[in-house]
């Protein structure tokens, strides 16, 4: 291994260095400071003549004498099922006070593209229990369903919630339970919210099958562009080669498109739309994408992503690329919020892509997809006609405009708003969603099959409905 | 996909530097646009940029590792893909490698680099049959003979294009492969069925015609309200959940092509396994046989290496061409130009190239027409006709449509259908939005619907387009004052636009019967809300008060059309109902 003490500029996360030797793009590197610690970075850029590495910890301390070790390989997670239960730092070392970890193997963490061919179409029902997501954007295993957020609001407590209450009714019916795991990617987020997170894993004993990776928010930003790819090549390991079925949630994804923004910037890179880097989509591309299923294969990779929209913008460069990369995405509602509704999930914007395959006769019920549609369509009228309330009041509207205002209400009062404890079955939740229908009129339903409004109508108004148990 | 057959090696450079997908090398000596294999592993790529003694390459594969002083070698051919049977029902990469074939090699699920195999099997037999005799004389472009590639598509051989041409000494007939020699000429020339054609490169054709013919597409409001022709060219921009590419599949599916070549550009890996599922249990609705016997695919997912996406739309337009020659009407079908010009900005940036517009580089313009350029109905040398319609979503930033890659692609395409965020939330499917899409098509197509459909057709059409243009109006004042203090008249026109949205544009691509609406249908059903209307109106000139009219049990029927499929008798009942219950109000 050749060492250099060749350090011709330091320029933010960026060092320089002079080489007489080929070294590898994007090899590791340890660079050794004056008082013996070791920092670890990664090469950007290969010439002849000079390297140009990107440091994961900061360059504090860095001078023209350090040594810099070229490690002759690119950066891999050492895998191993002993992982399940283990919390990391950002760059993949226990800080758990745990016993050494014995890799299996060795992984890059790049990842490679699964190839179009070898994926297995996701179709299984994940049953989260919240009625926004299972009747109105499902959930399926292999999927990639991001939670847009913003500042301030409970994203936080959906995610936690759906990683609690996730399961497969099917399987459950069976009685094979499968093997269920949470790879946890934390990403520049402050040391109070992984608290919570972890307080939450802790009591529900949820820690012994989720392996932990947090890069917090006075960590350093330039390593929290390995953490997610460290925790999805566990995730890959576990799924693909031991066949888990692996929920991975990764938190905040702005955090980390800053964090290459600031890499750009450092490289003095032709920036793309809001100084964002261009290659932004394909970055994001490899990590979301490494979601999915694989024919043949036992296990899942599904992620939650989560971010926060920069002023709750869904048009700036993070959720919008992620949005054209994933499979659907979850809006979570400012105002709903402010309305003290748990969770506060806006509908209408929201989308699951793979629902279609994931829901009817045999997976959830024949009626879902109609149900979901119509209740789509009437929500979204009723919110139009709220603004006319606002113009010409309750009283100049027609009694079918009423009906439709009255169902919004109710929509969010007892559809989306269930809390952050209550588990509703899939049955439970159409169930109520029929309850809703029912106060509109018959000719109305028009995007249901006759013969599911002929068996689920309610036509009493006094007919009570079948509210889900709190637990 | 081939390079490197007849190739010239020339001498051998070494790597400079390597950055991401760009790789620099000194003392190579190569032609623009040729490609080299780079590194130790002799991974693919393409050379872009020569100055002085250093030549820039992208590279088609991961670069992770590929150190400076590594080998570069050059093929001395462009990037070119491998035209003959076996391209139907087969799913290639960007590149041209078929994915089967990679997975098989490679024996994992995931795609590993420097592994190539050819775009078409060369070890596979063929059925071929002359179409000419010794004697005949044959220039560039003619058909020697036919070959059954799959179910429902002939292969027609032809001479490469770039031959001389001359008389036919001897055509075989029998079993070969795609490498063997079928067809001799007295200059010496050998044709097989095996051409290769470097794909930024537009095939040679014949003169270029006004196209004539819509391409049908089964999609009401596409067929009805915004047609494309065959050799036409047509956009779908449109935010995320829009559904572009639900769009897309049905186009790639209903579409009265005879070829389909669908490019997933850039785009998730499981919309294209939805593809690889789907399609051959499809049967076209034209011939029975199975979708996937007329259809080509190439995927690129978005995380697959970023200058083979680059590429990716020229391996489709130069497949598509092909079968163009041979005198098929092919569609084009790529999702999404976006990520194309994203991978144009990336590799360009890359190069530290001056940035125009939003990063992009300036020659996007240029690109993209050039692109679309080479869609158009053709007669072809050879005597046939021919035509290559591009359909190409766009994915705006933000569903913002004056950014660059919808603006200038807006310049270049002559159908515009723009795919709208309010009606994908209301689940108003597809989600085309009526007010600010086009065809300039319409008027070159009608003749062809008055004469196959029913003659008036364009009135019809210009009814269904004037009574939503009056609803929108209407809309804005209603967002004032509420429905019920409109006039009578108004209020039943709205009634009636509410059944042009509700029953006629709306359409579930879901469902069974309701995926695919023939034109007929469409045309009867525009008639039945017609009917609706002239009705209601009657009746209301003869004094029935309008919520009575708008009350009927017949109307709300009309929803169902779209999913019954006996339709015929189902809209006469329906009409006839409309007609008794409201005379009967006034009579």
């Amino acid at each position: 291994m050749k060492e250099y003490q060749t350090i011709t500029e330091v320029s933010g996360p960026l060092v320089f260095v002079e080489t007489d030797e080929p070294v590898g793009y994007d090899e590791i590197v340890e660079i050794e400071t004056g008082d013996g610690e070791i920092r670890r970075g990664q090469v950007l850029e290969s010439t002849s003549d000079h390297v140009a590495i990107q440091v994961f910890e900061s360059t504090q301390g860095i001078d023209r004498e350090c040594s810099v070790r070229f490690l002759g390989e690119t950066m891999k997670m050492p895998v191993t099922e002993d992982l399940l239960g283990r919390v990391l730092d950002g760059t993949g070392q226990p800080i758990d006070d745990g016993p050494d970890i014995v890799p299996d193997e060795r992984q890059d963490i790049v990842g490679k593209a699964i190839n179009p061919v070898s994926r297995e179409y996701p179709r299984e029902f994940i049953q989260t229990g919240i009625s926004a997501i299972d009747g109105m954007n499902t959930l399926v295993r292999g999927q990639k369903l991001p939670l847009f957020s913003g500042s301030g609001l409970p994203h936080n407590e959906l995610a936690l919630q759906i990683a609690r209450q996730a399961e497969v009714p099917e399987e459950e019916e069976e009685g094979e339970e499968s093997e269920f795991a949470v790879v946890f990617a934390a990403m520049g987020i402050t040391a109070e919210e992984a608290n919570e997170f972890m307080d939450d894993f802790e009591r529900t004993g949820a820690l012994e099958r989720s392996v932990v990776f947090m890069n917090l928010a006075d960590d350093p930003a330039v390593e929290r562009t390995i953490t997610p790819r460290l925790a999805l090549t566990t995730a890959e390991y576990l799924a693909f080669e031991k066949g888990y079925h692996v929920l991975t949630i990764m938190t905040n994804m702005t955090n980390y498109c800053e964090a290459l923004r600031e890499i750009g910037a450092a490289r003095e890179e032709v920036p793309g739309r809001r100084g964002y880097p261009g290659y932004m989509y394909t970055d994001l591309a490899g990590l979301y994408e490494r979601a999915g299923r694989i024919e043949g294969v036992e296990g899942s990779i599904t992620q939650i992503p989560i971010l926060t929209m920069p002023s709750d913008d869904d048009t700036h460069p993070i959720p919008d690329l992620t949005g054209y990369i994933t499979e659907g995405q979850i809006y979570v509602n400012r105002d709903l919020n402010s309305q003290g509704v748990r969770p506060p999930i806006n509908v209408l914007p929201s989308l699951s892509r793979l629902m279609d395959e994931g829901i009817g006769e045999g997976l959830t019920r024949e009626d879902h997809g109609d149900v979901s549609d119509q209740m789509f369509a009437a929500y979204a009228e009723g919110e139009d006609l709220r603004d006319l309330v606002n113009i010409v009041g309750r009283e100049a509207l027609s009694e079918r405009d009423n009906k439709y205002l009255d169902f919004a209400d109710r929509f969010e009062s007892e559809f989306v708003d269930q809390g952050y404890n209550t588990d509703r079955t899939i049955d439970q939740t159409l169930d109520i969603a029929w309850d809703l229908l029912s106060d509109l009129p018959k000719e109305e339903l028009n995007r249901i099959g006759e013969e599911y409004i002929e068996e689920n109508y309610g036509d009493e108004e006094t007919e009570t409905s079948p509210e889900a148990t709190a637990d | 996909m081939s390079q490197a057959t007849h190739s010239d090696v020339r001498e051998d450079g070494v790597i400079e530097s390597v950055s991401g997908p760009v790789v620099t090398a000194t003392g190579l000596s190569a032609r623009m646009n040729d490609v080299v294999y780079v590194g130790s592993e002799g991974l693919m790529g393409e050379i872009i940029e020569i100055e002085g003694d250093l030549t820039t390459i992208q590279v088609y594969e991961e670069t992770s590792d590929v150190a400076p002083g590594e080998p570069v070698e050059s093929t001395g051919a462009p990037l070119s893909v491998d035209l003959g049977p076996g391209i139907l029902d087969n799913i290639y990469d960007g590149v041209q490698r078929p994915l089967e074939g990679l997975e098989e090699k490679m024996d994992s699920a995931f795609l590993d680099r420097g592994v190539d195999a050819p775009g078409i099997d060369i070890e596979k037999t063929w059925e071929f049959t002359p179409t000419v005799e010794d004697g005949d004389e044959v220039a560039a472009g003619d058909i020697v003979g036919t070959v059954p590639e799959t179910e429902s598509i002939e292969h027609k051989v032809m001479v490469p294009p770039d031959y001389d041409g001359g008389e036919v000494v001897d055509a075989k007939k029998g079993n070969f492969t795609v490498d063997e020699t079928v067809v001799e000429l007295d200059n010496g020339e050998e044709i097989t069925m095996h051409q290769e054609w470097p794909v930024r490169q537009a095939r040679p054709a014949g003169d270029k015609e006004t196209p004539t013919d819509p391409l049908v597409t089964g999609q009401r409001i596409l067929d009805g309200l915004f047609p494309v022709a065959k050799g036409g060219t047509a956009a779908i921009p449109g935010p995320f959940g829009s559904g572009k590419t639900v769009t897309q599949h049905q186009l790639a599916k209903w579409a009265d092509a005879d070829i389909v070549v669908y490019v997933g550009c850039g785009e998730r890996g499981n919309e294209m396994t939805e593809v690889i599922e789907d399609f051959p249990e499809l049967d076209d609705p034209k011939t029975g046989k199975p979708l996937m016997s007329r259809t080509s695919l190439i995927a690129n997912t978005s995380n697959m290496p970023v200058a083979a996406r680059e590429s990716s739309v020229y391996t489709g337009i130069t497949i598509a061409e092909y079968y163009r020659d041979m005198g098929y009407d092919v569609a084009l079908m790529a999702d999404s130009t976006s990520r194309w010009a994203e991978a144009l900005r990336e590799i360009s940036s890359r190069l530290e190239e001056m940035p125009g517009e939003e990063g992009y580089p300036a020659y996007l313009g240029a690109r993209l027409s050039e692109f679309y350029e080479r869609a158009g109905y053709y007669q072809n040398s050879n005597g046939t006709e021919g035509s290559v319609t591009v359909v190409g979503a766009v994915s705006p930033p933000g569903g913002d449509f004056s950014e660059p890659v919808t603006q200038n692609t807006l310049r270049i395409v002559k159908t515009f259908w723009a795919l709208d965020a309010d009606l994908a939330e209301r689940r108003h499917f597809p989600a085309i939005n009526w007010d600010e899409s086009y065809s300039l098509y319409r008027d070159q197509l009608d003749p062809w619907f008055t004469d196959a459909v029913a003659d008036d057709w364009p009135e019809i059409r210009q009814w269904v387009i004037d009574t939503l243009d009056e609803e929108s109006e209407l809309q804005e004042i209603v967002q004032l004052v509420g429905q019920d203090a409109l006039p009578a008249d108004q209020q039943l026109t709205l009634e009636v636009a509410r059944y042009i949205r509700e029953a006629y544009l709306q359409q579930n691509a879901l469902h069974d019967v309701d995926t695919y609406c023939e034109p007929a249908k469409t045309y009867r059903m525009m008639e039945a809300i017609k009917t609706l209307n002239d009705e209601a109106f009657d009746a209301l000139d003869a004094g029935v008060p309008v919520d009575e009219i708008t009350d009927i049990d017949a109307a709300p029927r009309l929803n169902r059309i779209g999913t019954t499929e006996g339709y015929e008798a189902f809209i006469e009942e329906i009409e006839a109902d409309i007609a008794e219950e409201l005379r009967g109000m006034y009579q």
